[in-house]
């Protein structure tokens, strides 16, 4: 049995505790120590983004964060996206306009796109199209993701 | 049942309420908040984690596998090999299916499982792995098909004997040849005043489903599995595990999670008979979740193609003949479903004079999987760049030469099918009035069409359609959800019962609770469960008639169901309120219980669809790069039941063909193992690769449904990349012929051109 670290976290507003290996993710640890599964592995290396999550407001591919460098963090996920039943208007919108199909790139395109709009309330297609780029989609060929991303966009700023 | 099959009860004129709009999904809401359950998403008291031991040899036989050390590791429950599986005759479908679940003899490409194991957590199994030792004989390999061909070439199966070649009587890894003809090719070419001639190769491509599979399996003392997974054929899988592992199929209980993407990649499978057999062994619940590396070096992918075509024309633009050899690489076991090809690659003109032989050759490299409309989007690429230049040869323009040649109702097609009303005419015409080809070519661009065929599929379903005593509705349908098919479902379900959609709700069943379903694959779904499902609340619906008849102490046939009411059948019935499906349903406690409509079918009727691309594309002449600037999808949905999911099957279609034409490849070494399992190094598209879609959905009803509607999920990808290839041989002025069009190759055609 390999040496477990202690390691405490805030995760969605919520206090946690958890032990964990040296060489686990935070993707690791937040899937399948935590079960908070909503949060997805595509690939663990980075390149399509179905884990993005926020830590102390950077966005983050989990599967590159180490599970030890979550000690004293924030961590924002998809299961705290939404407040009680009042969904983001990202999740809304995404689900009007049919921004997902499958769902599993969902919750890392969604974390992305919020990130986003917090930084730039009004960004072109292109800035979006080359935000959102880390994050693979292999079913809707990206036209309805980058519309509900305008959508939100323009509802947010109450245009 | 059976009337539904002799007549869909399509009615044109219906007005409808709920069929044609886009409603939210109800699955949406558990995909936008992290809730839904895919394949890896399942976690079980006292679960354990499997992990595969893979070759990292091309060929090679296996002289011992020892698992001594690795079974002594702390937390190690259980491991398996070949020796855990049963026996089954090689060359047959089961033994060739165990064969490529878990290695016997030989490993026959990088990647093949040889040992797998359980263990208490991910990193004692990761380290027991290692601790597994393998002897293995390494063998000459071999990757190209038309290397493997020759008849030097390091055999795969010592069993196989070419089939559709009589006398073959020599081990070869021609698996088979096929010949496919109609009319006299010959006589037809005779009468061509155009000959186009020209060989195009196309490499694989990974399915690229962003979930790599994951599934848990469970096991019981006296032998009952259970297996969540990520699957488009539960049933296919269970039948297929009871075969291979020996297990009655009614001790299988397969349960179908949400599913991360498949695009027939999940129609066959990996590690579930692996993680059964662990859980067999430790007798606890094991999760086996496939790395993106696992997913690359054996899962999918697409059969690769090499093939030569030949089309001739008249002036007037008459296609007189077409001739075509094909060559299909389907990895390490046969299963492309290669007979696709031939059968639809020049079906959508109404073409009298046709010869086609194919091959479907093995080599060391995984075996394929289905991908939307398997083994024809590869050919197509040739069919229609030979199109694009005869089109050009005789001076027309290229959706008109389509139009000339355009199939219509009653065309006796090569495979046996006479077609009924079909919609390429009406979807080559919207295609030319649309504003994208109406609209100049820019300056410094490209503009290529190119057009596609699906056969559209229907086979074994089945469903069930509940009604609660509330009046609202549940659905177990037995297909599974590949991206969105259960709303489109429930509407039609609201749409017959006269209810809104909202009050329907769709759940995706394991294989206990309905008979076998055939996989959810060649756009047969929404089809096929869809008239299930229609057929169901038919059923309900004459139940629920029946019990207002006996409410008001009338016959049967007095009692008539409109809008959501059973109504009186005239004014000589009696006066009575008529009764919604709630008020019905409320009173089944003292009308002998629920009501329910139920129905399997072997779906036949599906009508054929058809698309035309047109793209416009930018080549930078320095670096080679392909910019896709503008891309218009036109495609015959029948009825569109969901139109916004019609769109995004389309774009999504459309985005994958994209990603196929311009990059998606598998390098092998010298060593025969693959260098770019990672989606770092096998690029798909990303969002800033490509514009917005345009899409066109045209209707032309399919009659045989009750909706009119046809699939949409495989014509999309059909024609992409002899759209972008017509499109760059536009800009550059010479048509590529080989797959991906990546830079370095254009830059050469471009050097080419420019030295000419």
């Amino acid at each position: 049995m390999s040496k477990k670290y202690h390691v405490t976290t805030t995760i969605n507003d919520d206090e946690y505790e958890f032990l964990c290996e040296a060489q686990q993710t935070l993707l690791d640890v937040l899937r399948d120590e935590l079960m908070l599964s909503g949060t997805k592995e595509g690939c663990a290396t980075g390149d399509c983004g179905a884990c993005t999550v926020m830590v102390d407001g950077t966005m983050v591919c989990s599967c590159l964060v180490l599970a030890v460098e979550a000690e004293g963090t924030k961590i924002e996920t998809i299961e705290g996206m939404a407040n009680g039943n009042d969904l983001h208007p990202l999740q809304r919108i995404f689900l009007e306009l049919n921004g997902l199909q499958c769902g599993i790139c969902t919750p890392g395109i969604l974390i992305a796109a919020k990130a986003l709009l917090e930084r730039n309330p009004d960004p072109t297609e292109t800035e979006i199209r080359y935000w959102l780029a880390g994050n693979l989609c292999r079913c809707t060929g990206y036209d309805k993701i980058i519309r509900s991303v305008q959508a939100a966009a323009k509802e947010m700023r109450g245009a | 049942m059976a009337t539904i099959l002799e007549k869909s009860g399509f009615n044109p004129d219906k007005k409808l309420k709920i069929v044609g709009t886009s409603p939210v999904k109800h699955d949406g809401i558990d995909k936008v908040t992290g809730r839904a359950k895919f394949g890896a998403d399942l976690y079980l008291p006292g679960m354990l984690v499997g992990k595969i031991l893979r070759s990292p040899h091309p060929h090679a036989r296996i002289k011992s596998i020892d698992i001594s050390a690795a079974e002594k590791l702390p937390g190690v429950k259980a491991i398996v090999t070949r020796d855990d599986f049963p026996e089954i005759k090689a060359g047959t479908p089961d033994g060739d299916m165990t064969r490529n679940a878990m290695a016997r003899e030989k490993a026959l490409y990088d990647g093949h499982p040889v040992a797998a194991v359980a263990a208490t957590s991910e990193s004692i199994a990761k380290a027991a792995l290692k601790l597994i030792k393998v002897e293995y004989e390494p063998l000459p390999h071999v990757i190209d098909p038309v290397q493997a061909m020759a008849p030097t070439a390091p055999i795969l199966h010592e069993h196989v004997r070419t089939k559709g070649i009589k006398g073959a009587d020599q081990p070869t890894n021609v698996i088979e040849r096929l010949d496919l003809a109609m009319g006299d090719a010959e006589a037809g070419f005779k009468e061509a005043d155009v000959i186009v001639e020209h060989e195009y190769d196309t490499k694989p491509m990974h399915q690229g489903y962003i979930e790599p599979q994951g599934c848990v399996a469970s096991c019981t003392e006296d032998g009952q599995i259970e297996l969540w997974c990520c699957t488009q054929a539960p049933w296919v899988f269970r039948d297929r595990l009871s075969n291979i592992l020996k297990i009655e199929s009614a001790k299988i209980r397969v349960q179908q999670s949400e599913m991360g993407g498949g695009f027939g990649g999940k129609t066959g499978f990996y590690g579930e008979p692996v993680a059964i057999q662990l859980a067999r062994k430790a007798k606890r619940p094991v999760k086996i979740a496939l790395t993106r590396n696992e997913v690359f070096r054996a899962t999918g992918p697409v059969s690769g193609t090499k093939s030569r075509i030949k089309i001739g024309a008249k002036k007037d633009g008459t296609i007189t003949a077409a001739d075509a050899e094909l060559i299909f690489q389907t990895g390490a076991f046969t299963g492309s479903m290669f007979i696709n090809a031939p059968q639809a690659m020049f079906t959508r003109y109404n073409l009298k004079n046709v010869k086609t032989v194919s091959y479907e050759v093995v080599s060391n490299r995984p075996k394929v999987n289905s991908f939307r409309a398997p083994c024809v989007p590869q050919v197509v690429f040739g069919v229609e760049g030979v199109l694009d230049e005869l089109a050009r040869k005789i001076g027309m323009d290229p959706i008109d030469f389509r139009l000339k040649n355009a199939a219509t109702e009653g065309y006796k097609t090569i495979y046996g099918e006479t077609f009924g009303p079909i919609g390429f005419v009406e979807t080559l015409k919207a295609a030319k009035a649309c504003d994208h080809y109406k609209s100049p070519v820019p300056a410094g661009q490209g503009r290529g069409v190119a057009a596609g065929f699906w056969f559209n599929r229907g086979g074994e379903t089945t469903g069930t359609l509940n009604i609660a005593i509330d009046g609202s509705v549940t659905l177990i349908l037995g297909t599974s959800d590949v991206a969105g098919s259960r709303i489109s479902i429930s509407m039609m379900a609201a749409e017959e019962l006269g209810i809104p959609v909202d009050k329907v709700r769709a759940i995706m069943a394991d294989t206990h609770s309905l008979g076998f379903n055939r996989v959810t694959a060649g756009s047969r779904t929404t089809f096929s469960t869809g008239m299930v499902i229609v057929d169901s609340a038919r059923k309900a619906i004459t139940e629920l008639c029946k019990r207002a008849a006996g409410l008001w102490g009338v016959p049967e046939d007095a009692v008539t169901f409109e809008d959501g009411y059973c109504k009186p059948a005239g004014a000589n019935v009696g006066t009575f309120e008529p009764l919604s499906i709630a008020q019905i349903a409320a009173k089944t406690m003292a009308t002998h219980g629920a009501i329910a409509g139920h129905s399997e079918m072997n779906v036949t009727g599906a009508g054929p669809g058809f698309g035309l691309h047109i793209v416009d594309v930018e080549v930078d002449k320095e670096t080679g790069r392909v910019d896709i600037r503008r891309y218009t999808v036109v495609e015959d949905a029948g009825k569109a039941i969901h139109p916004l999911q019609v769109e995004g099957q389309y774009q999504g279609g459309a985005v994958q063909g994209i990603g196929w034409a311009l990059n998606e490849e598998y390098y092998y070494g010298e060593d025969g193992r693959l260098q770019n399992a990672s989606f770092l190094d096998y690029r798909m598209p990303v969002a800033s690769d490509v514009p917005m879609i345009g899409t066109e959905i045209v209707e032309v009803p399919n009659p045989r449904h009750p909706y009119g509607l046809r699939g949409v999920g495989e014509v999309p990808v059909v024609p992409t990349m002899a759209a972008i290839a017509n499109a760059i041989g536009q800009c550059i002025g010479v048509r590529p012929r080989s797959l991906p069009m990546s830079p370095p190759k254009l830059l050469k055609l471009i050097e080419e051109a420019r030295a000419r």
